[in-house]
């Protein structure tokens, strides 16, 4: 169990985090979306994009990414990759821009697709494990 | 300017993630695990992240423009339809069997692991999917189109 100050004090960086990249920036911290937005190349307000997930990269590369026990094998990994990427995109945010951007904005539609992506996500842990016996 | 501050943000954002645990998989299948052996950190980094964003995002909000005068785009809080449902529905599943979330998934890179290429990887190749292939991605980018919506 991960110790609870550290749980909320990483809480509290990562929506210090979001809050600078708003107040200053305007601009919302969605992983997927900035993703999608490097990936897909359109030059010109790319420089933020490239500097915030050069940010995000920093620390890890730096101090390591501490222990990291994978939950699933390679070839699952790449599924759950593709699933990610996907979903995301046509969803229009994952964990950080609809979980912690759009649920801070008090959005509806931030909040709905949280709850059906957690939901989602414990129905499948739950085939999982009873697939896998685990 | 305004790279260097999202540069800051990453920073924080990412440094984050890491104190909070939330890079490792296990972490993440312990908080879904709810027929398990169920963890709650996760929720508490969420909660947490939630207070600290929430007077930010509220003074955009009702501001409209950012402290350095940029105009903050305002998102379509309503919208409820099916893309949204399906894909975070998509994502969850993804989210389920691998326990990783993008912005993880982009810090694990930094431990060198083969695991950690190949979910990049697809979540590269389901990014490009959803841009070109989806009949949905179309119809969702034209609603952004009319409401100006950047991508969260």
């Amino acid at each position: 169990m991960i110790p609870v100050w550290q749980s909320l004090a990483g809480g509290a960086l990562i929506g210090a985090g979001a809050a600078v990249l708003l107040l200053f920036d305007g601009q919302v911290a969605g992983i997927s979306g900035i993703v999608d937005r490097v990936l897909h190349g359109a030059l010109g307000e790319q420089a933020w994009r490239v500097a915030f997930l050069m940010g995000l990269l920093l620390p890890a590369t730096i101090l390591g990414t501490g222990p990291v026990s994978w939950q699933a094998s390679p070839g699952m990994l790449s599924i759950a990759g593709v699933l990610v990427g996907f979903g995301t995109r046509v969803g229009s945010g994952c964990t950080s821009g609809h979980g912690v951007c759009g649920a801070a904005n008090l959005s509806p539609r931030s909040v709905v697709a949280t709850l059906t992506f957690i939901a989602v996500a414990v129905v499948t842990v739950a085939i999982v494990r009873r697939v896998t016996g685990a | 300017m305004t790279a260097v501050v999202a540069l800051v943000a990453g920073l924080l954002f990412g440094l984050g993630l890491l104190l909070s645990g939330m890079t490792d998989p296990a972490n993440i299948i312990a908080f879904l695990d709810v027929t398990g052996a169920w963890r709650p950190s996760l929720a508490l980094t969420m909660t947490a992240a939630f207070a600290v964003a929430l007077p930010a995002f509220t003074f955009a909000r009702v501001r409209g423009v950012s402290l350095r005068n940029v105009l903050i785009p305002q998102n379509d809080r309503f919208r409820i339809d099916r893309p949204l449902l399906l894909g975070s529905a998509i994502f969850g599943a993804g989210w389920g069997l691998s326990g990783i979330c993008p912005g993880p998934g982009l810090m694990l890179l930094a431990g060198g692991d083969t695991r950690a290429y190949l979910f990049v990887a697809g979540v590269a190749v389901g990014v490009f999917a959803a841009g070109k292939f989806s009949p949905l991605r179309i119809k969702k980018v034209a609603g952004d189109a009319q409401s100006t919506l950047p991508p969260v």
